[in-house]
């Protein structure tokens, strides 16, 4: 996931300031070869280490794992090139600023509401991956209940609460400092994941390929025949990994790092990035349970404990910051969404405390962090539909004769045929999703098509 | 700076990096491994950020 969004500091502090609402002037542009930096460390991040070891406690094969990986991380890269870098470049707005414009100011604040409430669980299951960690050397292990809202045990969830309290206090305090170590961090972090990847590998005594798919497909039938077969295949991986980042690509929540570029080559930032935290990040983390599986047949992916064994303590400290320093832009920027609830004169961190709080209880019930691969498809479906809007309103508005930027343009504060774009697609996506038991990352692209034409058919039929 | 360049390049590129290669290869054992990664984890953090914060001034 884009989950270690402090890599990007430097354009986003800039997002939050003096071009919040103007197009980013000719003189602060930047070359596409600064975004292949600043998004390289953005995908290594604490959800690696738990999204890697779900694709073998899902069953995948290894094969399907490392082409579908590949394809769909390419896709992922083009929509970023060619579907937001050009508009990114052609309006240099903020994905705020440029949702204002079309929805009004009203609207953006429910999504940003909506966006701030899904950004608290993202936090909440980093909190958990770095509780994990801390609880390691106190023997405290970390169990993934049934329930979805079941506990893991009493200590754990103490460990959570205290984990969660030191990370909203940062965030509301350090935030500035915490970006700083991230941007220090990452590169570390990245050698790290190839290390823990290549011990895991000696852990099992691999030693050419084919023992590496016979231990790979052990792991498989072990955890098969514990949880009851499963299916993770090919196109599903391709699907994932294309839509995982989802609502910063096809949402166009990368608008408003990308309005920076001179050109949409800067489209093509993400690619380094990707492939390191999103290809061999998530295939090195996998390894670690397909060792775990081998030499003790324990099949829990616990990303502390994984780390543990492989690396020791560089693991603990890896699994902690990569948590750590996920969590914390993650609950900063859900604050800010909230801060927009409270009056005008409440204390500047409030926001940044609520969202810590609810991050802080979401990450008690240890099923969201296992459910991760779940929640980034649900992440996208609810976020990326309104990148559909954008899009029209973009490139359509004029050729089929209806208003572009409507509610700047009419001085609505709340345009219904926004929210009704939004949320049918939306609101079907999710009954598919929870009553029907599809998974959630197919639902992303219907969504944002459905979205994309009744936008335009709303407005046509509203003459506006 | 350079020195203090060198000594993160090493941390991670030979303390860590070269070193899970060797555990590959069968040439270390893993307590060492361990160790060794833990060192070059505290000379990374310690040295980095003086000449990462030097490039961004």
């Amino acid at each position: 996931m884009a989950e270690n969004q402090s890599a990007s500091v430097n354009i986003n502090d800039n997002a939050g300031g003096e071009f919040e609402r103007i197009p980013v002037p000719n003189s602060k542009l930047k070359g596409w070869k600064s975004f292949l930096g600043m998004y390289a460390g953005e995908h290594a991040a604490g959800t690696e280490f738990m999204i890697g070891p779900l694709f073998l406690a899902a069953g995948a094969s290894l094969k399907d794992l490392i082409f579908g990986l590949f394809i769909g991380n390419i896709l992922a890269i083009l929509t970023w090139r060619y579907l937001v870098a050009p508009i990114a470049v052609s309006s240099k707005l903020t994905l705020y600023y440029q949702l204002e414009k079309i929805a009004g100011k009203h609207l953006v604040k429910v999504y940003n509401v909506v966006n701030g409430v899904l950004f608290c669980f993202l936090a909440g299951a980093m909190i958990t991956v770095s509780a994990s960690a801390v609880g390691v050397p106190f023997d405290v292990s970390f169990s993934v209940p049934e329930n979805i809202f079941g506990l893991s045990s009493a200590a754990f969830s103490m460990i959570v609460i205290i984990v969660g309290i030191v990370m909203t206090v940062v965030a509301a305090a350090g935030y500035d400092a915490v970006s700083k170590f991230a941007n220090i961090a990452a590169p570390w972090m990245i050698v790290v994941f190839v290390a823990c990847g290549l011990s895991a590998l000696s852990q099992m005594e691999v030693d050419s390929w084919e023992s590496l798919l016979t231990d790979w497909d052990n792991g498989v039938s072990v955890i098969q025949s514990a949880n009851g077969k499963v299916d993770f295949g090919f196109w599903k991986i391709v699907i994932f990994s294309w839509l995982c980042n989802a609502a910063m690509h096809f949402g166009m929540s990368d608008l408003t790092i990308m309005r920076f570029a001179k050109d949409s080559r800067a489209g093509w930032g993400p690619s380094v990035g990707m492939f390191l935290g999103h290809y061999m990040a998530w295939i090195c983390a996998s390894f670690m349970l397909a060792a775990q599986i081998k030499l003790t047949g324990d099949i829990s992916a616990n990303p502390g404990a994984l780390a543990w064994s492989v690396v020791g303590w560089t693991g603990i400290i890896c699994v902690i910051v990569a948590g750590w320093t996920t969590a914390n832009p993650t609950i900063y920027r859900a604050g800010l969404a909230f801060q927009s609830l409270f009056p005008p004169k409440t204390k500047a961190y409030s926001g940044v405390v609520l969202a810590g709080l609810v991050a802080t209880v979401a990450g008690i019930f240890p099923t969201l962090s296992g459910k991760l691969l779940d929640f980034v498809g649900l992440y996208g479906t609810i976020l990326g539909p309104m990148g559909g809007v954008i899009f029209v309103n973009h490139y359509f508005a004029k050729k089929m004769s209806f208003t572009q930027d409507y509610a700047d343009k009419k001085g609505a504060v709340f345009n219904v045929a926004v929210l009704l774009a939004w949320l049918l697609p939306v609101a079907l996506g999710l009954y598919f999703i929870f009553a029907k038991d599809l998974f959630p990352a197919y639902a992303v692209i219907p969504c944002w098509i459905a979205s994309s034409m009744l936008y335009v058919i709303i407005m046509k039929l509203q003459k506006s | 700076m350079k020195i203090l360049k060198l000594i993160s390049g090493l941390s991670i590129g030979v303390l860590i990096l070269l070193m899970s290669i060797l555990l590959f290869l069968d040439k270390i054992d893993l307590a060492t491994v361990k160790m060794l990664m833990l060192i070059g984890t505290v000379l990374w953090f310690v040295s980095t950020p003086f000449w990462m914060k030097e490039e961004k001034n």
